[in-house]
């Protein structure tokens, strides 16, 4: 009877939590695809607050991350680029389009910093 | 206003509806890259002259501080003096009455003259003259206490020889073109340019910040490019970045954003 109920007390939690990732996903992902029609118009802040607001409703979601990568980059805020471009790659390791966008981010960052003297 | 909100939130609902329909998006960024070098303290730049060698062809000290002041002129908002170029090469090889950085040898005798400068070792007998603090704060103090830009330019012939890849039409039997690659053994000269800009703050003297490039092309051996033409085409290629020293620029370019 004891084991009846655990049984049944495991199915719920297992069944309830896959429906679960799939509402923060989906939440994650509306935000997401705002972000992109934003960004396409120029509003680089308001694409940031979607897509930051995206990583928090779903801390698992790789294009987020990366999208999120490119608008710092857009903006000038190398650190906070290089931060979500790895947590990106992190999360997809295998992604090209990510792992492009970061090559031609690691180029211009290179850029900046190289120096050979004083 | 109303109406002009509605349609502003239809106008991105619409472009919502579109992009969820494709998984991905190139968009064109623009990356602020800021200064190396901060030059707030400075409204003046002077492009002192370079120590240049290499082909006889071209006057690379000349041409390179005619380069820079134009790109300068209308790229940074520092104020182009404009001033006779200095002979650093003779002031090199003046002899130091002490005032200079380099105590050890300032015995007041004449240096040696260096023979012409050829190759990068040649330039090695007139390197010290960068660190001159006394000099450049003569300079500095004659301009307004400007910021100084000098520094070497080599722009020296090459020659190599090996395999390169080129595209070649073929036509199979059916008459259809394809373009393959194929590897040659070509003679190829050209010309290497490799310039040292040192950046020297005119009040004190010092040196600020300095950075090398090289650059170099290669043509096919009977093509007869004018060094100039090559001298301008190369020094193209770095100015972006000898400019980033000096004032904000922005890289244009694409990323892919992801849904």
């Amino acid at each position: 009877m004891r084991l009846h109920t655990v049984l049944v007390a495991l199915v719920l939690t297992v069944g309830g939590a896959a429906p679960a990732r799939a509402d923060a996903r989906s939440d994650a992902k509306k935000q997401v695809e705002f972000g992109i029609a934003v960004a396409q118009r120029g509003l680089w802040r308001e694409a940031i607050y979607r897509w930051e607001r995206a990583t928090q409703i779903d801390p698992s979601y790789a294009a987020a991350y990366n999208n999120l990568a490119v608008a710092y980059e857009h903006e000038g805020e190398f650190d906070k680029a290089r931060t979500a471009y790895e947590k990106a790659i992190e999360l997809e390791p295998d992604n090209a389009l990510v792992k492009q966008n970061y090559e031609l981010f690691k180029e211009i960052n290179d850029r900046t910093t190289r120096k050979d003297g004083q | 206003m109303t109406a002009r909100l509605a349609r502003t939130v239809s106008s991105l609902l619409a472009a919502a509806v579109a992009v969820s329909c494709t998984n991905y998006f190139e968009i064109p960024i623009e990356t602020p890259i800021r200064p190396k070098l901060d030059v707030s303290a400075f409204q003046r730049v002077l492009v002192a002259g370079f120590i240049s060698g290499g082909t006889e062809d071209v006057d690379a000290n000349l041409e390179t501080v005619r380069l820079l002041r134009s790109q300068l002129r209308t790229k940074s908002e520092l104020r182009v003096i404009d001033a006779d170029v200095l002979p650093l090469m003779e002031v090199a090889t003046e002899p130091r009455n002490g005032n200079g950085s380099d105590s050890a040898e300032n015995s007041g005798e004449a240096q040696p003259a260096p023979g012409p400068i050829k190759d990068e070792k040649d330039l090695e007998p007139f390197e010290h003259v960068f660190a001159n603090v006394e000099y450049w704060k003569r300079i500095g103090e004659e301009y307004q206490s400007p910021l100084i830009v000098t520094g070497t330019v080599m722009f020296m012939p090459h020659q190599r020889s090996g395999f390169v890849q080129r595209e070649q039409e073929v036509y199979d039997s059916f008459g259809r073109r394809r373009v393959v690659p194929v590897r040659t053994y070509m003679e190829r000269k050209g010309f290497i340019l490799k310039p040292k800009f040192i950046f020297i703050d005119g009040r004190t003297g010092t040196t600020l910040y300095s950075e090398t490039f090289r650059e170099e092309i290669l043509y096919n051996a009977n093509n007869s490019t004018p060094a100039l033409s090559s001298y301008f085409e190369l020094m193209d290629r770095l100015i972006p970045s000898f400019l980033s020293t000096l004032s904000s620029q922005k890289i244009r370019g694409t990323r892919v954003l992801l849904k």
